[in-house]
């Protein structure tokens, strides 16, 4: 089934045909506590402790939270607010390398995943802070413990890779397609459905070719090569185009018995549970046209983006921009002293003269927006509104089923910042309903006081 | 031409007398004292009570919603009078103005980024907290301004907000929008002000703004034992309550962080 609405955007898979390349191993990384959508972990060692590899740096604070681990052994440097490539300072633990890269000696035992018990997988993974490989990095135990209520009858497992230059999950499909696969099992096991679906954009024929041969008899899966347009990768739209279901407004997959896997983050359960590794490394293209050698690597969480730059043969003199991510959801670095975190599937460098800045013009009611959302939404009415600040109007318009996917601002001939504006609607219709609940509250209770006097 | 007269007169007779009826059988019971609290107050509808306007903050009060003292526009005179309609009374209160702890334009700040997206600070401040390197400067792009039902906010040549004291009312509108928490009331009379909310350490702080407190505690030094300026997490600040009134403490700050106002506290110019 085909979504309504989407873009084709130019998809510059020039790294599609670069094998995975392991990073060398550097002399310092940064590990940001909070990697994930949640609460952030408590942080275990201190400046001047030593730590293994694989050992944790921080212990989950209650259910949507996962632990960090350092990416190799070393001292800590420092536990302070460093650069985040989220935009403000966040706590991170910097490590320097003894290059000794030294195993801690209280990994879990490997573990067969057929053997074990769903509970017991869920730990595992939550103990190995895997969380959803995509970019979005909601820890992925949590997606994998739907409330009693919601029967989860469909594992989908997501290889569309939509965005753009990015292909480290169609290498990893590639080159690590049995892992892939078994990922799905374990992932089938403890969801406890017998179904999952298989999504493929149709560029990447070799990929659903690699997972269909690598598909251990055990586990039941059904290939479907979807057709190429972003946001083909949005979990969404992805459940439309494979099961026909909707997911209702505000409502989450699991509401329509989905729950949506990247298939990277198959391979990191899979380790978590087969070896007893946690998830410190992930693979990320490192691409576009100002990067001199572009890579796809297999690189440890905490990175340093400039050493990761340097090892892609540094980037151009006429360099204009570096986005963590695709161009069109990714966000822009302007500190190059970030790291690469769990969520980072790519490192775009766009030269000069393509990341250039627009000005918006007015909107001129062409309506290329409205055909180009996904989600059905009416981009330029809401653009309108938000520009004028008049946020209590956006909820008429459903501002918060916007994925905040850019096809709007793709073809909007005006270049409005589109995006942005509902970004900043969000947030603000957000703390409107927000306030309305609590007046609704006072009021009860004034009513009540009154009642009773 | 007598006939369309009268017709017309009487048609205006009967609607008149529509009307009258229409007021006597669809009228509004209102509180006589709503009344009398909506003329006393300023009617410049501001909305700084956090209500609709100066009705809605009147028949609040007389509903036992809003405090008598609640509009922050008007005089010490008026609340009395607000207050003594409704029966109570209420706490004298320094007169106040609001103030921008920042004065970072492009001219000492230093940028982390080029933004080009919609102009409102609070758009800009969801990208990585805004464009200033500094993690506490202001963004320039006018939120407070906007909201200032009484124009007292300008936007100095480099970018940064200013209070014009003689128009500000106090309402703190301009103090719940700014994104970055930036804007205080502070008393009428007060001169010495710390026009910084950085709370980085001295040497990030000085890289980002030339005119940032540092947190030397250089002017912390001259009150030793005295809570009057003191400084907390690498930022000075003022105990409004014992505001000091020395023109030479700003002499001591090295960096121009800590100023010294004395022209600044002329008697607000009202608009009731």
């Amino acid at each position: 089934m085909k979504f309504s609405g989407g873009v084709h955007p130019a998809y510059h898979k020039d790294t599609a045909g670069l094998q995975i390349e392991a990073m060398p191993l550097l002399h310092r990384y940064v590990v940001p506590i909070a990697q994930h959508l949640g609460a952030p972990g408590k942080v275990l060692v201190a400046k001047g402790d030593r730590v293994a590899r694989w050992q944790p740096l921080s212990e989950p604070v209650g259910f949507v939270s996962v632990p960090v681990h350092a990416p190799t052994s070393g001292t800590v440097k420092q536990v302070a607010a460093l650069p985040h490539p989220l935009g403000r300072p966040m706590l991170a633990v910097e490590i320097e390398s003894d290059g000794e890269d030294r195993p801690w000696e209280g990994l879990a035992p490997p573990a067969d995943w057929r053997r074990l018990e769903p509970a017991e997988l869920r730990r595992a993974i939550q103990a190995a802070g895997v969380v959803g490989m995509g970019g979005a990095t909601f820890p992925t135990h949590v997606k994998l413990s739907p409330p009693a209520e919601k029967k989860v009858d469909l594992l989908i497992l997501n290889g569309a890779e939509c965005e753009p230059y990015l292909t480290a999950d169609h290498r990893v499909m590639l080159e690590q397609a049995a892992e892939v696969m078994e990922g799905l099992g374990l992932m089938m096991r403890v969801l406890g459905v017998t179904r999952a679906c298989v999504g493929i954009e149709s560029n990447k024929p070799d990929a659903l070719e690699a997972l269909r041969r690598a598909c251990p008899a055990d586990v039941a899966a059904e290939f479907t090569l979807l057709e190429t347009k972003y946001p083909q990768g949005s979990e969404k739209h992805l459940i439309y185009a494979l099961s026909g279901r909707r997911v209702p407004p505000g409502g989450l997959p699991m509401d329509v018995g989905c729950v949506v896997q990247n298939v990277g983050t198959a391979v990191a359960c899979l380790e978590a549970v087969r070896d007893g590794l946690p998830m410190t490394e992930r693979v990320a293209t490192v691409t576009g046209a100002a990067i001199n050698v572009p890579h796809n690597l297999r690189v440890r969480v905490g990175a340093p983006l400039l050493d990761v730059l340097a090892h892609c043969g540094g980037v151009t003199p006429d360099v204009g921009k570096v986005i963590f991510g695709g161009p069109m959801m990714g966000i822009g670095q302007f500190d190059m002293d970030v790291p690469l975190i769990k969520g980072t599937s790519g490192v775009l460098c766009l030269r000069d003269d393509e990341a250039v800045l627009f000005e918006g013009g007015p909107c001129i009611r062409c309506g290329a927006c409205v055909d180009a959302c996904p989600m059905g939404l009416v981009p330029s009415a809401m653009g309108l509104i938000a520009e004028r600040f008049r946020f209590e109007e956006l909820g008429d318009w459903h501002i918060l089923d916007c994925i905040e996917c850019g096809s709007c601002a793709y073809v909007c001939p005006s270049r409005r910042p589109l995006v942005q504006h509902f970004k900043r609607g969000k947030a603000e219709w957000r703390d409107i309903l927000e306030e309305r609940r609590a007046k609704t509250d006072r009021d009860a209770k004034r009513a009540e006081t009154a009642a009773t006097a | 031409m007598l006939v369309p007269t009268v017709v017309l007169s009487g048609i205006g007779l009967l609607a008149g007398l529509g009307l009258a009826l229409a007021a006597r059988a669809f009228a509004v019971e209102t509180d006589p004292r709503q009344d009398r609290i909506t003329e006393a107050l300023p009617g410049a509808n501001c909305g700084g009570c956090g209500f609709a306007g100066c009705g809605d903050f009147a028949g609040a009060v007389v509903r036992g919603d809003a405090k008598p003292d609640g509009c922050p526009v008007c005089d010490q005179e008026t609340r009395r009078l607000v207050a003594s309609i409704v029966g109570q009374t209420v706490q004298d209160r320094a007169p106040q103005v609001a103030l921008i702890l920042c004065q970072g334009g492009d001219d000492v700040a230093a940028k982390k980024y080029r933004y080009n997206g919609l102009a409102s600070c609070a758009s800009a401040a969801l990208l990585g907290g805004g464009d200033k390197a500094c993690s506490a400067g202001c963004l320039g792009l006018g939120d407070c301004q906007r909201v200032c039902a009484f124009g007292a906010v300008e936007m100095t040549p480099s970018g940064v907000a200013r209070i014009i004291p003689a128009r500000c009312t106090a309402c703190g509108l301009c103090v719940a929008a700014c994104p970055k928490d930036l804007i205080k009331l502070v008393p009428v009379e007060a001169t010495i002000h710390v026009l910084c909310s950085n709370h980085d350490r001295g040497p990030a702080a000085k890289k980002a703004c030339t005119v940032a407190c540092l947190g030397c505690k250089k002017c912390e030094k001259s009150f030793t034992g005295d809570p009057r300026i003191r400084v907390a997490d690498f930022l000075a600040y003022i105990d409004y309550e014992h505001a000091p009134d020395d023109p030479a403490l700003a002499a001591l700050c090295p960096t121009g962080s800590l100023v010294y106002r004395g022209d600044a506290a002329p008697a607000a110019e009202r608009t009731t």
